[in-house]
C-alpha cells in the first residue's frame, strides 16, 4: 500500500508521522464514501409518498342526511372514512365503560368535537392490519359491542370505535377534522 | 472441490480445447452437473427436489418474462391487461396459468426439499452454508410470490398487499413511516403496484444468483446422503452424469405430468375466486387468505390475540413470531448438536420430526380457515409447539438421544458389506 509506493516516491511527512500518501488515501476513501451515501439518499427517498399523493386536498362531507343510528362511508386519502350519528343509547353505552379498563384508554368526549358528541368520525381502517371493518353499511354486523367488527381477524370495536376485543392494538383513528357548519365536516 | 477419483474434463475437439483455454465454461458445467461431479450412490428420491426446484425457477422466469410483455403495471390497466392475457393474447391463458401454478409447484418442491433437510440433517456441518443460503432463497421466494400475487390487482391482490404492508406498521415509533415508504402512499395504490412489478421482475434473478452460490457451497463438501455417513472411498460414489441426470430426468417427467394436470385441468384450484373481482379499497373481502404456501406462517401471525407482557402489542408480537418462524431455521445447524446427521439413525428425533410435519400441516389448515374458534385456539397451540420443537425439543433430543449404530460406509449400507473399506480398517 502506502509503504510499497514509497520505493520510488519520497515519503513526505508533516512532522506528526502523518504522510502525504495517508492523507490522500483517507481523503479519497472519505469522498467516495460520502458520495456513495449522497447518491443513496435519493434512491431511498424516491419510494416515499410522492408530491401528488401528499397533496391530496382535504375532503368535505355533507352529514345533513345522516339519521341517528346511521353511518356513511366516504373516502379520505384513498382510504375509507366512517361518519356515524350516534343514538343517545349508543352514547350512554360508550360513557358507561370504565376507561381505565380499555386497551387504548380514551373517552367518547376525547374522540368527538364539543357540541357534536353524537358525531363519531373515524377512519374505516382496522388498526390491526388495515381491513375495512363492518358496521358502517346498512345491515352490516356491528359486533358484540355495537360498534364495528373487523372480519379479517376478529377485532371488535364499541360505539366509540374503541378496540374492545381481538388483535388490533389501537382504537379506530380519528382523523383531523372540523365542522365547517352544522351539516358540513371538513376532513384533513 | 471434488473427490480425488472424480473424472477430469479432457476436451478432445480442437474448438473445445481452444474454448477451455479462453473461457472454461464447459469445464465448469462438466464439474458441476456432469461426469466430473461424484455423488453418493445411495441417494433416494428425496434428493431429486433440488433439481426440480431449479426447473421450477426456469419455468417461472421463462413464463414470467413473456407475461411481462403483455402486462401493464398500472392500477388503471393491471386488471384488464391480466384479462387481456387470458382472453386475447395467443396462448396467454396457458402462460398465465403455467406461471400461477408454477409458483405453487415451486413451493411444493421447495417444502419437500426443506423437510428432506430436516429429516436427514442436511443442515449440519460441513453444509451449514448450503442451508443458510437455502433459507435466504426461501425468504426471497416468499417476497417474490407475494408481490407477484399483487400484480393482477384483484380483490385478494389489493387486500393481501394491504395486510402484509400493514405488518410493518407494527414496528414501534417508525412503523407508520416505514409502511408509507414501502407502499409510497397512505394505502396501496399505483406507486405500490408499480414498484412491486419492478421488484417481482428483479428478485427471480437475485434468486438465481443465490441458487448458484447454494450449489457452489454444496459442491465443496459434496452432496449429503440418506445415511449421513460421509463419502469414504471411490465405491461410495457414482458420477452425476449419467446416473443422476437420468434419475432427475425421470422425476422431471413425473413432475411435468402433475404440473400439466394442474395447468390444463384445474388451473384455478389453488387460487381464490375473489381475485377475479377488480381491487376495491372500500370493500374488504369476507375472508382474506393468502396463497396456500403462506398458510402456516399466516396462522402463526394470527395466533397473537392478547398483548404480550403488557407492553408488546399483540400485533407486533404476531409479526415477530411470523418472521421468527423462518429465521429460526438459520440457527438450526447450531441448535441441533447431535453428531449423527440422518434421522434414519435417530429414533427419538425421527418421531419428533413427524410430529413437526403434522404440526405444520395443522398450522396450514388453520391459516387457511377463518379467524374464529376453534381454529384460533388450535393455531395457538400448534404455534407454541412449532417454537418448542426448534428451541427446546431439538437441543434436548440431540443431547439425550442414543442413536442407532451407523453403517461403516455408504457402500456397506447399500451392499451389506464393504470389502475395500473393511480391509483398510483391519490393516
Amino acid at each position: 500500500m502506502a509503504q510499497d509506493a514509497g520505493i520510488d516516491t519520497p515519503v513526505v511527512s508533516d512532522g506528526d508521522g502523518v504522510r502525504r500518501r495517508d492523507f490522500i488515501n483517507i481523503a479519497a476513501v472519505s469522498a467516495a464514501g460520502i458520495g456513495g451515501v449522497t447518491v443513496l439518499y435519493p434512491l431511498i427517498s424516491q419510494m416515499a409518498p410522492s408530491a401528488d399523493v401528499l397533496a391530496e386536498s382535504s375532503t368535505e362531507v355533507d352529514i345533513s342526511q345522516v339519521q341517528p343510528g346511521q353511518a356513511i362511508k366516504r373516502v379520505f386519502r384513498k382510504q375509507p372514512l366512517f361518519v356515524r350519528n350516534l343514538t343517545p343509547k349508543e352514547i350512554a353505552e360508550a360513557n358507561a365503560v370504565d376507561v381505565s379498563s380499555l386497551r387504548d384508554p380514551q373517552t367518547l368526549e376525547q374522540r368527538t368535537k364539543p357540541g357534536h358528541e353524537n358525531w363519531l368520525i373515524t377512519m374505516g381502517v382496522c388498526t390491526h392490519l388495515g381491513c375495512v371493518p363492518l358496521g358502517a353499511g346498512e345491515g352490516e354486523v356491528k359486533g358484540e359491542f355495537g360498534g364495528y367488527f373487523c372480519p379479517c381477524h376478529g377485532s371488535v370495536y364499541d360505539t366509540a370505535a374503541r378496540i374492545r376485543k381481538g388483535p388490533a392494538p389501537k382504537n379506530l383513528e380519528v382523523p383531523p377534522y372540523e365542522f365547517s357548519s352544522d351539516t358540513v365536516v371538513k376532513i384533513g | 472441490m471434488s473427490f480425488p477419483w472424480a473424472k477430469q474434463y479432457t476436451p478432445s475437439h480442437p474448438f473445445m480445447v481452444w474454448m477451455d483455454e479462453k473461457l472454461p465454461i464447459p469445464r465448469l458445467i462438466y464439474n458441476a452437473v456432469g461426469g466430473g461431479y461424484e455423488v453418493p450412490r445411495n441417494l433416494n428420491y428425496f434428493w431429486n427436489f433440488g433439481f426440480l426446484a431449479g426447473l421450477c425457477l426456469v419455468i417461472q422466469i421463462v413464463t414470467g418474462v413473456v407475461l411481462a410483455m403483455h402486462y401493464g403495471g398500472d392500477t388503471r390497466v393491471a386488471f384488464d391487461s391480466t384479462e387481456h392475457i387470458m382472453r386475447d393474447v395467443n396462448w396467454g391463458w396457458m402462460l398465465r396459468y403455467g406461471h400461477a401454478n408454477g409458483a405453487s409447484a415451486f413451493f411444493v418442491v421447495v417444502y419437500l426439499h426443506i423437510f428432506r433437510g430436516f429429516y436427514y440433517g442436511s443442515y449440519k456441518a460441513p453444509r451449514e452454508m448450503v442451508w443458510l443460503l437455502g433459507v435466504v432463497i426461501f425468504l426471497l421466494m416468499m417476497a417474490t410470490a407475494f408481490m407477484g400475487y399483487v400484480l393482477p390487482w384483484g380483490q385478494m391482490s389489493y387486500w393481501g398487499a394491504k395486510v402484509i404492508t400493514g405488518l410493518f406498521g407494527a414496528i414501534p415509533l417508525v412503523g407508520e413511516t416505514i409502511q408509507q415508504w414501502l407502499v409510497g402512499g397512505f394505502a396501496p395504490d399505483n406507486a405500490t403496484l408499480n414498484r412491486f412489478f419492478s421488484l417481482h421482475f428483479l428478485l427471480p434473478f437475485v434468486i438465481l444468483g443465490v441458487v448458484i452460490l447454494h450449489i457452489w457451497s454444496l459442491h465443496i463438501p459434496g452432496s449429503s446422503n440418506p445415511t449421513g455417513v460421509e463419502v469414504k472411498s471411490e465405491s461410495d460414489t457414482v458420477p452425476f452424469y449419467p446416473y443422476f441426470v437420468a434419475k432427475d430426468g425421470w422425476t422431471i417427467g413425473l413432475f411435468l405430468i402433475v404440473y400439466s394436470l394442474m395447468v390444463f385441468f384445474m388451473p384455478n384450484a389453488l387460487g381464490h375466486p375473489d381475485n377475479y373481482i377488480p381491487a376495491n379499497p372500500m370493500q374488504t373481502p369476507a375472508h382474506i387468505v393468502p396463497e396456500w404456501y403462506f398458510w402456516p406462517f399466516y396462522a402463526i401471525l394470527r395466533s397473537f390475540t392478547q398483548d404480550w407482557l403488557w407492553f408488546i402489542p399483540a400485533k407486533l408480537m404476531g409479526v415477530l413470531a411470523m418472521f421468527s418462524a423462518i429465521l429460526v431455521w438459520f440457527f438450526l445447524p447450531w441448535l441441533d448438536r447431535s453428531p449423527v446427521r440422518s434421522g434414519s439413525y435417530r429414533p427419538l428425533y425421527r418421531k419428533f420430526f413427524w410430529v413437526l410435519v403434522v404440526d405444520v400441516l395443522i398450522l396450514g389448515y388453520c391459516g387457511g380457515s377463518p379467524a374464529e374458534q376453534p381454529y384460533v385456539l388450535i393455531a395457538q397451540l400448534a404455534s407454541i409447539y412449532y417454537f418448542l420443537h426448534f428451541f427446546v425439543i431439538v437441543p434436548i433430543v440431540s443431547s439425550i438421544e442414543r442413536p442407532d449404530p451407523l453403517p461403516f460406509s455408504i457402500t456397506e449400507s447399500v451392499l451389506g458389506h464393504d470389502e475395500a473399506a473393511a480391509l483398510g480398517t483391519r490393516a
